[in-house]
């Protein structure tokens, strides 16, 4: 992560999903240019959905998480490039 | 008795609630449980209890095939399915029934009736009772969604047809923003029971939130057990409540539990059961849904009618007769519950999953404790944040709000953050000792 990059992180433990309901398309992928304030993925904890909002405009650099696995709080989820 | 042998399809404490009722009544006890709880209390205080699969609720919890085989192994007679996951699931009581097993709760065709708000609506409006302007239908599409929000006027409300407790439910104040709360209401009632249907109401600011419970037997008896003031919400989820409501008087109570039993009877529902209202400040109310399930806040009924209504609905489901008249149900003193999550005030009450070191309890006169947590136990993110229930009763709001907070103040859940002390801050306010509340009470005072 160099000091470029803006990489967004889980508020709390639960399960990483990269769509707003499941089989619905993906909200972001690797490469896609974003605004801020843009959706980029959600975690569920406790059956409640949590929306994660880009904070920066960019372009998502790397994605590090699989859709649906367990992760914990404060793991890094999305690296951001922002312009 | 019928009913030998009863398996919980839950977990937590509504799973220890029914466990403990079979006790006292000498049924036997199957426990189900998903990977992640394993170690629980439910698992430990039922006779026997089978693994239904992995710790997400749709691979275990809400897993029909897997608690039917558990049911048929065990040669249980009946199934309980306690709040949440299957309980208002029609497929779920089909299965039951198809598998000559008793499902504690009304018929199949009951719950479709009460979920299907199309059709409960036509018939609730022919019989002359006040109901919320919304879609008929389920609402298929968001655009669909964006049609009848304009016909009814903004601000609106999305909810779930698979269940209640908040999940899957969103309010949209302008068009943009139904977009969104769209998909996400839908994604949440999908994984909160696995059913993503959801349907649009008007929304009606600043009521109350009360509920009549009721019960009804095999045989066309019904009773209504009073109100349930429910209107400390937040996010649209219950926080805070009690029995009788200071909204309610011995009047507009009969009236509430007429119009209550006269839904009940309109779609044939059995066993025990509430209809939820809104009420505004002129006693208008406005009917909402049926909860066609026991419900989280059931003590606070419990503790002023003396009515085990868990009890209850065994016997009603075993083909009992209901022995309690109506004339027998007198609302004894005040109860309130505070529910104890596991999320944190002070972080916007995000779920705070996590181990929790150590626990003391409150205890004394007038308290009522049902948990399933203990030293240790490790508080996953797979289901609900609700971890326990404090429950008390006194003889009048007033003590009853003074004994509530006492015993907070003795409650102590050590690793990981709860609502405990959120509750005190509530219990002080001026407002709510007054019984000034409505549904956006605690946004007000956040």
């Amino acid at each position: 992560m160099g000091e470029k990059t803006y990489t967004i992180t889980s508020p709390v433990m639960g399960t990483f999903y990269r769509s707003t309901a499941p089989g619905e398309k993906f909200l972001v992928e690797e490469g896609q240019k974003i605004n801020a304030s843009d959706i980029v993925c959600m975690i569920e904890s406790m059956k409640i959905f949590t929306e994660l909002r880009s904070e920066q405009s960019g372009v998502v650099k790397k994605i590090l998480v699989e859709n649906e696995d367990p992760v914990m709080k404060n793991q890094p989820l999305i690296e951001i490039e922002p312009n | 008795m019928l009913i030998k042998t009863i398996l919980i399809a839950n977990r937590g404490e509504i799973a220890l609630r029914v466990i403990r009722a079979c006790r006292e009544m000498g049924i036997k006890t199957i426990a189900v449980f998903s990977d992640a709880d394993k170690d629980s209390l439910h698992v430990k205080y039922a006779d026997d209890a089978v693994n239904i699969g992995p710790a997400l609720s749709r691979k275990s919890y809400l897993n029909i095939d897997n608690i039917i085989a558990a049911a048929n192994k065990t040669k249980a007679d009946a199934i309980h399915p306690g709040y949440g996951f299957l309980s208002e699931n029609t497929g779920f009581a089909k299965a039951c029934s198809d598998n000559n097993i008793i499902f504690i709760g009304p018929s199949a065709q009951s719950i479709a009736k009460a979920g299907d708000k199309s059709a409960a609506r036509q018939t609730l409006s022919d019989l002359g009772i006040p109901i919320i302007p919304g879609s008929d239908n389920i609402v298929s599409s968001s655009d669909l969604a964006c049609d009848i929000a304009a016909r009814v006027g903004y601000p609106v409300i999305l909810k779930a047809a698979g269940g209640g407790g908040g999940r899957g439910m969103r309010i949209a104040r302008n068009k943009d923003e139904l977009v969104t709360a769209f998909s996400i209401a839908s994604g949440e009632a999908g994984v909160a029971f696995g059913n993503p249907d959801i349907y649009l109401e008007k929304y009606i600011e600043k009521p109350r939130h009360i509920e009549i419970q009721i019960l009804g037997d095999n045989f066309g008896n019904y009773i209504h057990l009073g109100e349930r003031e429910c209107s400390i919400q937040l996010r649209y989820q219950k926080l805070i409540e009690e029995s009788p409501s200071s909204f309610v008087d011995e009047t507009f109570r009969a009236k509430l539990g007429k119009t209550a039993i006269k839904i009940a009877k309109s779609i044939g529902y059995t066993n025990a059961g509430t209809m939820e209202f809104l009420v505004d400040k002129n006693k208008n109310f406005y009917f909402m849904e049926v909860n066609a399930r026991i419900q989280v806040e059931h003590p606070v009924t419990e503790l002023v009618t003396g009515v085990d209504i868990v009890r209850q609905q065994i016997l009603i489901a075993s083909g009992q007769m209901l022995a309690i008249k109506q004339e027998d149900i007198r609302l004894n003193g005040w109860s309130m519950e505070c529910r104890i999550n596991a999320t944190d005030p002070r972080d916007n009450f995000m779920p705070s999953p996590g181990q929790i070191e150590s626990i003391i309890f409150p205890g004394g006169p007038g308290i009522r404790i049902d948990t399933h947590i203990h030293d240790k136990y490790m508080v996953t993110p797979f289901y609900d944040s609700l971890i326990g229930k404090l429950i008390v009763w006194a003889e009048n709001r007033p003590t009853a709000i003074n004994r509530m907070k006492r015993a907070l103040s003795e409650f102590e859940i050590k690793g990981i953050e709860t609502t405990i002390g959120f509750y005190q801050k509530v219990f002080e306010n001026d407002d709510f000792q007054k019984g000034n509340i409505d549904t956006h009470f605690l946004e007000r005072m956040k």
